[in-house]
């Protein structure tokens, strides 16, 4: 039996009617790993963590979990546990009796399945909380909750939905550095939806881009930001240029182009568009004279030395190593 | 001069105050009346003035005679409505969450329980009344009677379920799956109890609606009464303070029921109160 990995979809298929939400997708997830499927709204995504956690059944192909083929298996027996987007907690029972519900569900003595869920909750930092109900926690406990109930079970994979969408901007960066720690402790995988680039480039380890229910490209993301396959992939990543040069479309990253002259190296010329401040850089946008609409990011300094305003022409350059060459879309 | 921005109420809050005033008045007003008049003094009539007041209307219904019938009538409305408010809670938690998912069908089905709620009522008592005169049935209280009953409190309380299962998150049953929980466990542990207020209010609903039932059980009741019924016929052939007294009784059965249920959602609600002063 083939151990060296969590996860295996092979060929999965999901049909509803007519449509297709998910095209004979294949992925192989490593032993450990942090997976994000990423992608814009109706790409599949979630369609694929729900058919992972067998609450959605596959038209055709296989999920596999350390080996074993568990797409007849109903969710408990596939050693997955899941994460709602909304979390989904009991709202008539006590964060404890949330926490041990699994363990009630199997006949666990009452005061055996209460100790083993205060760990639990020590694990995620809510032992205080035990017996407040749902709705008196604010959104980031109730996560953590949702967290030490899906963890209980001691699952081989865990998966989340959009688990950071609920969060407010602050709490959301916080809270994305935990489960990354929770999973490095735990070292088991984590797959995670969200539609947030920055937040798959924070967490993980395999990135999976997915679009119209195929998988785009799936790699580490430093490997797909760098080498972006195709002009979707280096538009949804963003922070990119994607134009087209001699025979076909090239992706530039934004910072590693600047305001310069054509004798500089490859470039394209426009207008400045907008100028906007962000701290460290300055991010200026051009309208190309083809009707592209590009971005330098620029370092202020560098800017304010020699500041652009809407309106001006500008050539956009970049040096012939940051060229990168895409597949046609 | 510019117009400044009031803070006191305009003349249409005073306006609308009255309107809602009157048609409290309307709506509570006779049996106001009534509840007065049922202490009525022994020597009193059926309207006002007040010639001292009394018990006596209310020992009368209990004496021997006239009102004979009236407690044993009460007995059977009493058994009648629970049997009707449980039935119709099963049938309708049951349709309720059957419903969540679109079927063949469905909209159809929907509009035909929609439909028996317009139905002239006494039409459908006749109905069934000559259904079972047809097939040479006796009507009774457990067999006619429940059934034109419910085809009132049936579609109540599927409409009431709708609107309580709409609001019902659907993830709670995928969440119970995931944590293990079979079919039989979910449903009790986790949808029932998330339910339970507007199933409590589903079953309080028909319980009323059964216990004040008149013109569907008039035609299918057979020879023995409900207390509607009696009461009716009470009213037509005699008029004395004691019908006041009968409906000033039977309001209180009506409020001891609400008062009932109101202690069983506050209940549920001190339990979950209770944890929350333990934390502090």
């Amino acid at each position: 039996m083939d151990n060296r990995f969590d996860v295996e979809l092979i060929s999965v298929t999901k049909r509803y009617g007519t449509t297709l939400a998910v095209d004979g997708i294949s992925l192989r997830i490593p032993r450990g790993t942090y997976c994000c499927l990423l992608g814009p709204s109706g790409c599949g995504k979630t369609t694929t963590l729900r058919m992972i956690a067998g609450h959605e059944a596959v038209s055709a192909g296989d999920v596999l979990i350390h080996g074993e083929n568990v797409s007849d298996l109903p969710p408990i027996k596939r050693g997955t546990a899941m994460m709602f987007q909304s979390y989904a907690l009991f709202p008539h029972m006590s964060c404890l009796d949330n926490v041990a519900f699994s363990l009630k569900m199997r006949g666990v003595a009452k005061k055996e399945r209460h100790a083993r869920a205060r760990e639990y909750l020590a694990l995620v930092h809510m032992a205080d909380f035990a017996e407040r109900l749902p709705a008196q926690l604010s959104g980031g406990q109730q996560q953590r909750i949702a967290l030490a109930r899906a963890l209980i079970n001691r699952p081989r994979v865990l998966l989340l939905d959009e688990p950071l969408s609920a969060l407010d901007p602050f709490l959301r960066i916080k809270v994305r550095e935990e489960l990354k720690r929770l999973q490095r402790e735990l070292g088991i995988t984590f797959i995670h939806v969200t539609h947030s680039q920055d937040e798959a480039m924070a967490l993980a380890d395999l990135m999976v881009v997915m679009e119209n229910g195929h998988i785009r490209q799936s790699a580490h993301p430093r490997d797909v930001f760098e080498r972006p396959v195709s002009p979707f992939i280096a538009r949804f990543i963003g922070s990119h240029n994607v134009l087209r040069a001699g025979g076909g479309p090239i992706a530039v990253r934004a910072d590693r182009c600047w305001l310069g002259s054509a004798a500089d190296g490859p470039h394209v010329n426009g207008q400045v568009v907008a100028v906007e401040y962000q701290g460290a850089m300055v991010r200026v946008a051009v309208m190309t004279d083809a009707g592209d609409e590009v971005s330098a990011l620029v370092p202020d300094q560098t800017f304010y030395k020699k500041p652009a305003e809407p309106g001006d022409p500008a050539t956009l350059v970049w040096s012939p190593q940051d060229t990168h060459e895409l597949m046609e879309a | 001069m510019t117009a400044r921005i009031s803070d006191k109420r305009p003349w249409t809050f005073y306006a609308l105050a009255t309107l809602f005033g009157a048609f409290l008045l309307f709506l509570y007003g006779p049996m106001f009346v009534i509840y007065v008049l049922s202490f009525q003094g022994p020597n009193g009539g059926v309207t006002f003035p007040m010639v001292g007041t009394s018990l006596v209307w209310f020992r009368e219904v209990f004496e021997k005679g006239q009102m004979a019938n009236l407690p044993v009538a009460f007995e059977r409305s009493l058994s009648l409505a629970m049997v009707v408010s449980i039935l119709t809670v099963v049938f309708s938690v049951a349709a309720g969450l059957g419903f969540r998912r679109r079927f063949p069908g469905s909209g159809v089905l929907f509009y035909l329980a929609v439909a028996s709620l317009v139905m002239p009522s006494l039409l459908v008592g006749f109905g069934i009344g000559l259904g079972f005169q047809f097939l040479g049935w006796q009507p009774s209280l457990f067999t006619s009677a429940l059934g034109a009953q419910l085809t009132w409190t049936l579609p109540f309380g599927l409409f009431a379920m709708f609107a309580v299962v709409n609001r019902f998150n659907r993830s709670w049953e995928e969440a119970a799956t995931d944590l293990g929980a079979n079919a039989w466990q979910r449903l009790r542990h986790v949808t029932i109890p998330i339910l339970l207020p507007g199933i409590i209010g589903v079953a309080m609903g028909a319980f009323t609606l059964s216990y004040d039932e008149y013109a569907r059980t008039t035609l299918t009741i057979g020879p023995k009464n409900t207390l509607p019924l009696e009461i009716y016929a009470l009213i037509s052939s005699a008029t004395s303070p004691t019908l006041f007294a009968i409906g000033t009784l039977t309001t209180g059965v009506s409020f001891l029921a609400i008062l009932i249920s109101l202690l069983v959602v506050l209940r549920l609600q001190r339990r979950r109160g209770r944890t929350l002063a333990k934390v502090g």
